[in-house]
Formats: C-alpha cells, sequence, structure tokens
C-alpha cells in the first residue's frame, strides 16, 4: 500500500517491465489499449473477469474523475466503471484498436 | 410442474422478457441490478403449465454478491434455463452461457437486444452460433414483444448438450474462437446519444450535467406533486367528500367514542382533515389527499431517471463522496430509491458487495433518508410555515447523512470493495414499462400504507381513550421537552413513527407547535425509528444483532441531532 502512495512508477523501475506499459489511470482519456496485466487479489481478478475485462482485451479509456474517481472504459461496445484502487492495478500496453 | 429460469447478466432484458412470457409485471429498468430477489410467473407450454422464475442478473456462477448469490440457489431447483444474453456484447455474455452449459441443464438462449444490433454495427450469425452452442438461439426485443412468440414455442426445444467443465481461461479461449465464427464488427460513427454517454461521465460536463438533472427532477416531482393536490385531491376532498362527512356527523350525534373514531373532532362545523384524526377523514386523506400525489409524481420521475440509464452515471460522478461514507458510487442507488420507500431501497443494498457496505447503507438510509410519504407531509405541514424551514429539515437530514456515513466509515470493521460497475448506452424511456413501474409502485403504496394508516389512526384513537398516551408523555416528558424542546404530547407522534410516518407527523398539527419546534419534530421523526415495514425488511437483511445496531446508532443520533437543532433554533 505504501509503495503504491509514492507513484505508479516505482513498481515498474523495480519490476524492470515493458517500457510502454500503463496503468489504466495513467492511459489518456480517449486513448485505446490491450489489457497486459491485473495485478490483484483473486477476488478483483474475478469480478474484473466477470465484465469482461482479461489480458488480451482491447478497451478504451472514455473518462477518468478528478480527486481519484472512478475511470470509465468501453469494453466490447460496453461502458465499465472501476474504481480508481482497481483501475490502478490493470496494466495497458497503448495503442490503437482496429 | 416444469420450472422455467430466465438467467443472464444485469440489464440485458430479464424482467421485460419475463413480462412478456407470464403478463406478470415486473419492474424494468435501464441499470444493472433492478431485480434483486426473484419473481415468480406462469406460462403455458403446450397443454401444462410452467412456472417461470426471473433471477436476478449474474455475470458468472462464481457469486460476488448478495443477488448473483440468490441467482446460483434458484439454478439448483430449475428444469430448464432460458439464457437471456446481450446481442451487443456477445463476448461477456456468453462466459455465463458456458458456465450454464457446463451444468448440463437443458437450455434456449434468447439473444435480446436484437434490434439495436444494427445501428450499433454488429452482426450475428444466428445458424452458427446455434451450431457452435449447440441450443436453440432466439433473437428477441424483449421490450416490443419481437421473437417472444418464438421464443416461447422454443422453449420445449431445450437441450442440453455435452459441455465438460473448464476453467476460466479455457472458457474465454472458446469464446474467443466462438466469436471469431460468429460475429462481425462494423465501424460506425458515434452517436449524439453517445456523445452525450460520454459526456456524463467526464468531470465537468458530468457534474453540471447531473446538478441539472437532479434539480430538474426535484422541481417536476414538486409541481407535479403539489399540481395534483391544489387542482385534483384538495378541491375532491373539499367540496365532494367534506359534505358528506360533515352529514355523517350529524347523523352521529357530533360527538361519542364512535364518532370520534370514524370523523374525529370537528370544530364548530369546520373540518380540518389533518387533524381530525378520523378514520374517514384524517384516515383517508393522509394517504390519498396528501401523501398520493407526491408518490405519483416521486415514482414517475424515477421511473424516467431509471429508464434512460442515467444512474450508474450518477453512481459514477458521486464514487469519490461515497468513498468517505464508506460505500462505493453505486450505493447513490438504494439511497435514492429510499426517498421513495425505506423498505425496496434496503432490499436495493443488496447490489453491494460487503455486508459492511450494506450495513452502513441501510443504516444511513433508514435514518437520513425520509420516504415519500414523509416528505409529502412535511411539505405539507412544515411548509406551510415556509419553504425556508422545509430547507432546514432537508440540510439537517443531508448533514446528518454525511457525518454518520463519515463516523461509520471509521468505525464499522470490514471491507468496502471499489465501484465496478457496467454502464448501459442511454435509451429514450419505453413509455410502457415507465407507465407499468408507476402503476406497480402506486399500487404497491396503496395496498400496503392506507390498511396500515386506517389501523394505526384505530390505536391512536383507543390508546388516546384509555389514556395509555397520558403515562408515556409523562415518562418521557424530560427527554420530549428537557432535551427536545416539544410539548410532552409530542411523544404520542414519535410513539406512532413507528406505525406510519406519515400520520405521525399529522400528529403534530394540532399541538400548535412554532415554528422551530415542528422542524425539530420533523427531523427526530424522520429519523427516530423505522417505521415497522423497515423495521421488518432490516431485520431480515441485516440480522437481529445488526439490526439492533443500527436503532442504538438510530436513537442516539436522533436525539442529539433533535437536542442540538432546539438549541439553535
Amino acid at each position: 500500500m505504501r509503495r503504491q502512495m509514492h507513484g505508479f512508477g516505482g513498481r515498474f523501475k523495480d519490476n524492470k517491465p515493458e517500457a510502454d506499459l500503463v496503468t489504466l489511470v495513467q492511459l489518456k482519456s480517449g486513448q485505446s489499449g490491450t489489457v497486459v496485466d491485473i495485478q490483484g487479489g483473486r477476488r478483483m481478478t474475478d469480478r474484473l473477469n466477470a465484465l469482461g475485462i482479461i489480458p488480451g482485451k482491447k478497451i478504451t479509456k472514455t473518462s477518468a474523475m478528478l480527486m481519484r474517481g472512478p475511470v470509465t472504459i468501453e469494453v466490447d461496445r460496453v461502458g465499465v466503471a472501476i474504481g480508481f484502487g482497481m483501475a490502478s492495478k490493470v496494466t495497458v500496453r497503448p495503442g490503437r484498436v482496429p | 410442474m416444469t420450472r422455467i429460469l430466465l438467467m443472464g447478466n444485469p440489464n440485458v432484458g430479464k424482467s421485460a422478457l419475463f413480462s412478456r412470457l407470464t403478463g406478470v409485471q415486473a419492474i424494468v429498468s435501464n441499470y444493472p441490478g433492478t431485480t434483486i430477489s426473484y419473481t415468480r410467473g406462469y406460462m403455458k407450454l403446450g397443454e401444462e403449465t410452467a412456472e417461470v422464475i426471473d433471477v436476478p442478473g449474474t455475470y458468472t456462477l462464481e457469486p460476488t454478491s448478495e443477488a448473483e448469490e440468490i441467482a446460483l440457489r434458484l439454478l439448483e431447483s430449475g428444469d430448464i434455463v432460458i439464457n437471456v444474453a446481450n446481442a451487443i456484447n456477445l463476448e461477456r455474455n456468453l462466459y455465463l452461457t458456458l458456465q450454464l452449459l457446463e451444468r448440463g441443464i437443458p437450455m434456449v438462449v434468447a439473444l435480446n437486444l436484437w434490434d439495436d444490433t444494427r445501428h450499433r454495427g454488429v452482426d450475428i450469425n444466428l445458424e452458427k452460433l446455434e451450431k457452435s452452442l449447440g441450443v436453440p438461439v432466439i433473437p428477441t426485443v424483449a421490450i416490443t414483444g419481437q421473437g417472444v412468440k418464438e421464443l416461447a414455442e422454443n422453449i420445449p426445444r431445450a437441450t442440453s448438450p455435452t459441455h465438460p467443465p473448464t476453467t476460466r481461461d479455457e472458457r474465454w479461449v472458446t469464446i474467443g474462437k466462438i466469436i471469431e465464427q460468429v460475429q462481425q464488427i462494423r465501424h460506425r460513427h458515434h452517436t449524439w446519444r453517445e456523445r452525450l454517454a460520454d459526456a456524463s461521465v467526464k468531470p465537468l460536463s458530468g457534474g453540471f450535467i447531473a446538478l441539472v438533472i437532479l434539480a430538474a427532477s426535484f422541481f417536476i416531482v414538486r409541481l407535479i406533486g403539489e399540481g395534483l393536490i391544489n387542482y385534483v385531491l384538495d378541491p375532491l376532498f373539499n367540496t365532494l367528500w367534506s359534505p358528506v362527512i360533515l352529514k355523517l356527523s350529524q347523523l352521529m350525534g357530533g360527538a361519542g367514542f364512535l364518532h370520534d373514531l370514524v370523523i374525529g373532532k370537528v370544530i364548530g362545523g369546520e373540518l380540518n382533515f389533518v387533524e381530525s384524526f378520523g378514520l374517514l377523514t384524517s384516515g383517508l386523506y393522509v394517504p390519498l389527499g396528501v401523501v398520493l400525489p407526491y408518490i405519483v409524481s416521486f415514482y414517475l420521475v424515477l421511473g424516467i431517471l431509471e429508464d434512460t440509464g442515467y444512474l450508474p452515471r450518477l453512481a459514477v460522478l458521486m464514487d469519490t463522496i461515497m468513498h468517505r461514507l464508506g460505500l462505493h458510487g453505486y450505493a447513490i442507488i438504494p439511497n435514492l430509491l429510499g426517498l421513495g420507500c425505506n423498505v425496496p431501497a434496503i432490499l436495493a443494498t443488496r447490489i453491494l458487495e460487503s455486508k459492511r457496505e450494506r450495513f452502513i447503507a441501510a443504516t444511513l438510509i433508514s435514518i437520513a433518508v425520509p420516504c415519500a410519504a414523509l416528505q409529502a407531509m412535511i411539505f405539507g405541514l412544515v411548509g406551510a410555515r415556509g419553504l425556508g424551514y422545509v430547507a432546514i429539515v432537508y440540510g439537517t437530514l443531508f448533514i446528518v447523512w454525511i457525518i454518520l456515513g463519515i463516523i461509520l466509515n471509521r468505525t464499522v470493521k470490514g471491507f468496502s470493495p471499489e465501484l465496478l460497475i457496467e454502464i448501459p448506452p442511454y435509451r429514450l424511456p419505453p413509455w410502457r414499462t415507465v407507465a407499468q413501474k408507476l402503476w406497480l409502485r402506486t399500487y404497491g403504496f396503496l395496498a400496503e400504507a392506507i390498511p396500515i394508516i386506517l389501523g394505526a389512526i384505530l390505536v391512536i384513537n383507543v390508546l388516546y381513550i384509555l389514556g395509555v398516551f397520558d403515562a408515556i408523555a409523562n415518562f418521557t416528558a424530560p427527554v420530549v421537552t428537557g432535551l427536545l424542546g416539544l410539548p410532552k404530547e409530542a411523544v404520542t407522534a414519535l410513539v406512532i413513527g413507528f406505525l406510519r410516518k406519515d400520520v405521525a407527523l399529522g400528529m403534530l398539527a394540532p399541538l400548535a407547535l412554532s415554528s422551530g419546534q415542528l422542524v425539530v419534530g420533523s427531523v427526530v421523526l424522520a429519523m427516530l425509528f423505522p417505521c415497522v415495514a423497515t423495521f421488518v425488511v432490516m431485520l431480515r437483511e441485516l440480522g437481529v444483532v445488526n439490526m439492533l445496531k443500527a436503532v442504538g446508532i438510530m436513537i442516539v443520533a436522533a436525539l442529539a441531532t433533535g437536542g442540538l437543532l432546539n438549541l439553535i433554533l
């Protein structure tokens, strides 16, 4: 928990993942991408899985609310709102959705 | 009897399909989680009658909320499943379809919202989909009834092809293969509805839209409610009912036990429908003349809001604030429902995932969210002293809602998960479902409230005559008079508040209270003790221990707030 407080960049430096990966929170509104990884407990992955948010899925970010508010995305033509904490654990590779 | 289950993801139109199949009216809205318990109906299946159950929506058979657990339990009792799937979002809907197939229960798939596929650029090859799944697939449009006949005809064709149980990842691989074969997506431009949809979840435009919608809703509820009272119900009661009652009063000799019970007090040949407290006067005027107009106007506006699909967007906007209260944004929906009636509101807390959230939400609703019946009386009685006083009542309850939420968030143990909801597209409200829902809810009010109101008035009259109220009044005088600054007779209203809050507030009317006292009385009445119907539903939903905790919090909060208001006003 503490580590997250210091910013999301820290974790990436430690683990040396690909440089172009961002979290759903960092992805810009209007930008598309592919879900790469979901770093969360079983409960969280289950809930995201139920809404079709799984690694490999193409998504487009619609908006983000201020003050650590939820992120809204579009998955398979359906809108989904994801709480800030959860959204910060979903890693995405930005890129155009065909 | 054959038992048919309607199962599918939330907000795919199961309840609309259920109404079409059975003729039983069910509440239909455009947000996930409208149905939180099940509804039962019957339909003809060939020669036989089959039972049809409208199961709460579920994304998966590994439940993540109470409503989903109910769905899973119901599945075990079913003979045939009609799996209702959203044709716009086949990928995700097929996940539950595969899980159901693995269960080996005979199944038919209803591919609902079929009319949306064309303009959303989705092409589905039905024959190939049928072949891949091994069960009949029928396209339907539940709202208009299209395809429903075909669906009913195909129910006997339900089959259970062998699908061995698989893991989550394997299911997604299977879905990927099916989708590749059966579905094609055409590119298309955004429509104005989608632009509006995007704007309503962006911070600035979304906040603005929310303010406009909420202000307009409040204004329209009041406009219709007051309009019905001033131009329809008051004239009816004053010109038609009043002479009948006065005549009856004369016939009954103008006094006596029976007269007081049926007609109540008639002062100088004048009737006051609120204050007289007879069965045929206040007993009819409170539910029909004061509360009914607001029930109709509130549920009309709520129904439209529900069907457009706006409420989940409000949940997104409110999420940050609701987190401070130990809830997430979606909890705004039960709270809004509470402004109509606390009973369905507390049932609706089932859409929240954790016990902690449900306790906090139910406690907040029962304490600080006044129901439409009470609000109608507040507008009637407190509003007569000036709208500023009404604003004080609402402002106080809102502050209590916030502060109590913050305190509960800090003190209640447990875990509050984060917001994760589907946001449906905007739709123009189907007027048929709006009208149907309004009728169901209004009828529900009439059927449940009128007997209790008449019973309450009967009890009040009997207790008065027996002198019970005097005893209670003297016993509680230190609190009621000392702390709240109300005359000791006001305690009778607080006691009756347990039966019906609208009647109870009416009991404050003849006490000649100052405006400040009326505000204190209204606030305390709103907060202290839920009415008996809410009490029962809290007991059922929270269990004895948590319900007692909630009641304890309620008493402390009500007396503290009332005492404080008494000092200020």
